[in-house]
């Protein structure tokens, strides 16, 4: 049985009469990154930000690292870090400076505050920069200045909030690279994350959409879960056929992928080949095959099914 | 409770941000430096060389002489001459003179009969009454203008006769203690203090809190355990040092450029100046976690600082306002500091003569501070 750091039962937020996060249930274990997947708009900071104690649920509760919220969220913000969606640290300030005033900021004694800071400049590769204004980085950089002061007090359960939206894939890779460094010291970590290939790295993902939790488990079981609903049609005209398969019940979704349609189909219908076969009557020279979902297939279905 | 060591990192962070900031840098210095001199050479309520003509109905040499023993006072300058009243009186609409002096065809007839050469001829016969010698028309929209012209109205005419002047002993004796030479520096430098650091202590606080909140910062920093207090006073201790410099350079160069010296003690100086830094810094606070942007902080600041400007008794003195002015004045900590400014650097007043102030001061400084960290929440809803 693993030890669960956050979980969040009904958890709602709502902003006016708008409804930011409805009725979210989360089950948080230790020592995971758990991914929280859903398009622009879907809740994803709210959450978070009720997580941290800097939002109060309108209904619903919470309970993170033990302490229960809504209550008193201050003691816990020494044991978390939350690394803002935007770079939030100064920019008019150098890179040694801003580490420094945050380790002030979390009351660090003077001798960790060193070894911290010399630590952090060294594992997140900025002591060539550390005199830099940090206004002056570049955006990898800013990443690892941002991270590096996120985890300067050592926090056990990290949030970070769309953390490689705005960086090339080979930084994406590097610092992605350093938050399994952090796990791997038993860190727990909660990213939200609009981007399929951050999602894949996550032990488990929750996929938002419009405030609501669609489906969740380790992204291998949510492919499994959608298994023989994904089929790719090859074939010429296929701007034409996607139209035309668009409009069949059957069919939840069909994109253009280069020369190929993939095409995911309804949870109703048992076999997609035939399905997706017989909706093309009329085009014989297309080609239907089935292929393995991806997370964007399950991303996909599962936030058609929570619109409907 | 409060963690000096966070307190301290705000402080040090303030003062790195300052540093880096090279223009706002220059204006802490800049400010007071030019607007002394500005102000210091520029403000006199003494009103000397009114422009003004003359519309000489009798033209002879008594006339004439008149005209220039008007002129020799200083009050007026003679700019223009006109034959009819008419004239004059567009001259002053189309403002070219501020008055007019209308001297009547029969000037020889009414001065020798005037009180105001001392009843050297004739004395004047029972029943006939003495008529004023000439008219003064002047634009008296301005209060300063209408009360120079006015000043004119019992001149001594003894001198057109070669007579020493009226040498009658006045009603009363009056003795001008603190500024026997009556220059409107020696009211200005001290006042000026208070308005400088009203304007620059509460325009910097003010920003403070909204700047982070601009810039993005405060969604890291909420998520620290800083606690707001700790916020507030490492946020408004590098302005007090501020504050304390430029009152260095007022009060410095008002007695290098104007002879303004500090009649009391340097002590004294430094505790009512640091009440009244703090009452404002702590002020600017309280309006930055109301302003929701850098420009909404700056019109408050304007808002506060255009009555602490007229009502704080700085322009106006504070005894000629109606009651409900007085009110809203005594709200403003200006309006306390202006009076204990200027007892201290003019009449040498200890803390104990300014008590009551001294205490407002102090009071608002407490109050601002604890109501300014109630209001900052470490939440986003």
């Amino acid at each position: 049985m693993t030890e669960t750091v956050a979980e969040t039962v009904g958890m709602t937020r709502r902003f006016g009469n708008k409804t930011a996060v409805d009725a979210l249930d989360l089950t948080i274990p230790k020592g995971v990154v758990y991914g929280l997947l859903g398009p622009n708009g879907s809740g994803k900071t709210t959450a978070m930000r009720m997580l941290t104690g800097l939002l109060t649920p309108s209904e619903g509760r919470a309970e993170v690292l033990g302490t229960h919220l809504p209550g008193n969220a201050e003691p816990l913000k020494s044991r978390i870090g939350y690394m803002t969606q935007g770079f939030t640290h100064y920019r008019d300030l150098t890179v040694f400076e801003n580490l420094r005033f945050i380790a002030e900021i979390h009351d660090l004694p003077a001798a960790r505050k060193r070894r911290r800071i010399d630590e952090l400049l060294e594992t997140y590769d900025l002591r060539e920069q550390a005199t830099m204004l940090a206004g002056a980085l570049s955006g990898g950089q800013r990443q690892r200045l941002a991270l590096a002061a996120t985890v300067i007090h050592e926090p056990e359960l990290l949030f970070l909030d769309e953390p490689t939206s705005a960086v090339d894939p080979e930084t994406r890779r590097n610092f992605w690279e350093r938050l399994f460094d952090l796990v791997d010291a038993g860190t727990t970590m909660i990213v939200s994350t609009h981007l399929m290939d951050e999602a894949e790295r996550c032990h488990r993902i929750a996929i938002l959409d419009l405030g609501r939790k669609c489906a969740d488990g380790t992204p291998e079981e949510l492919i499994e879960k959608v298994g023989g609903r994904v089929v790719e049609v090859a074939g010429n005209d296929l701007r034409h056929i996607g139209r035309e398969l668009a409009g069949h019940e059957a069919i939840s979704s069909v994109a253009q992928i280069g020369a190929r349609l993939r095409v995911l189909v309804a949870e109703t219908v048992t076999d997609a080949e035939t399905a997706v076969t017989d909706a093309l009557r009329d085009h014989p020279e297309v080609s239907v095959r089935p292929v393995r979902p991806n997370l964007e297939d399950v991303f996909v279905l599962a936030t058609r099914g929570a619109a409907r | 409770m409060i963690s000096a060591r966070r307190t301290m990192a705000i402080l040090r962070k303030e003062l790195l941000q300052l540093r880096r900031d090279r223009l706002t840098f220059g204006l802490i210095v800049m400010i007071p430096l030019i607007q002394l001199v500005l102000f210091g050479y520029a403000i006199n309520t003494e009103v000397r060389h009114i422009p003004a003509a003359v519309v000489d109905q009798s033209n002879t040499s008594l006339s004439q002489a008149l005209t220039q023993i008007v002129e020799a006072t200083q009050v007026v300058r003679f700019e223009e001459r006109f034959a009819t009243v008419e004239e004059a009186e567009r001259a002053i609409v189309r403002a070219e003179v501020r008055a007019a002096f209308i001297i009547p065809h029969d000037i020889d007839d009414r001065l020798v009969r005037s009180p105001a050469i001392g009843g050297r001829f004739a004395p004047t016969a029972p029943g006939e009454t003495a008529r004023p010698v000439a008219q003064w028309i002047a634009d008296g929209s301005d209060t300063l203008v209408a009360g120079a012209i006015r000043s004119l109205r019992v001149m001594p005419l003894g001198e057109l006769f070669r007579e020493p002047t009226n040498t009658a002993t006045p009603t009363f004796e009056v003795t001008l203690f603190y500024n026997p030479e009556q220059r409107s520096v020696v009211n200005i430098v001290p006042g000026l203090v208070g308005i400088i650091l009203t304007m620059t202590m509460i325009m910097f606080t003010a920003a403070a809190i909204v700047r982070e909140t601009e810039r993005g910062n405060m969604e890291m920093l909420i998520t620290t355990p800083i606690r707001p207090l700790e916020l507030m006073i490492g946020k408004i201790i590098p302005y007090v040092g501020i504050g304390l410099l430029q009152v260095g350079i007022i009060l410095g160069l008002g007695a290098a450029l104007f002879s303004v010296t500090t009649a009391g003690s340097l002590g004294t100086l430094l505790v009512v100046t640091l009440l009244f830094i703090l009452a404002s810094l702590s002020l600017g606070l309280v309006l930055s976690t109301i302003a929701k942007s850098q420009l909404q902080a700056m019109q408050m600041t304007v808002f506060v600082l255009l009555p602490s400007i007229l009502l704080s008794g700085f322009m106006f003195p504070y005894e000629g306002m109606p009651d409900g002015a007085k009110l809203i004045a005594d709200l403003l900590p200006a309006t306390h500091f202006m009076r204990i400014i200027r007892g201290v650097v003019l009449r040498d007043a200890e803390l104990a003569d300014l008590g009551p102030d001294a205490a407002w001061l102090l009071g608002f400084a407490v109050l601002g501070l604890v109501v300014a960290s109630l209001r900052f929440r470490k939440r986003l809803d």
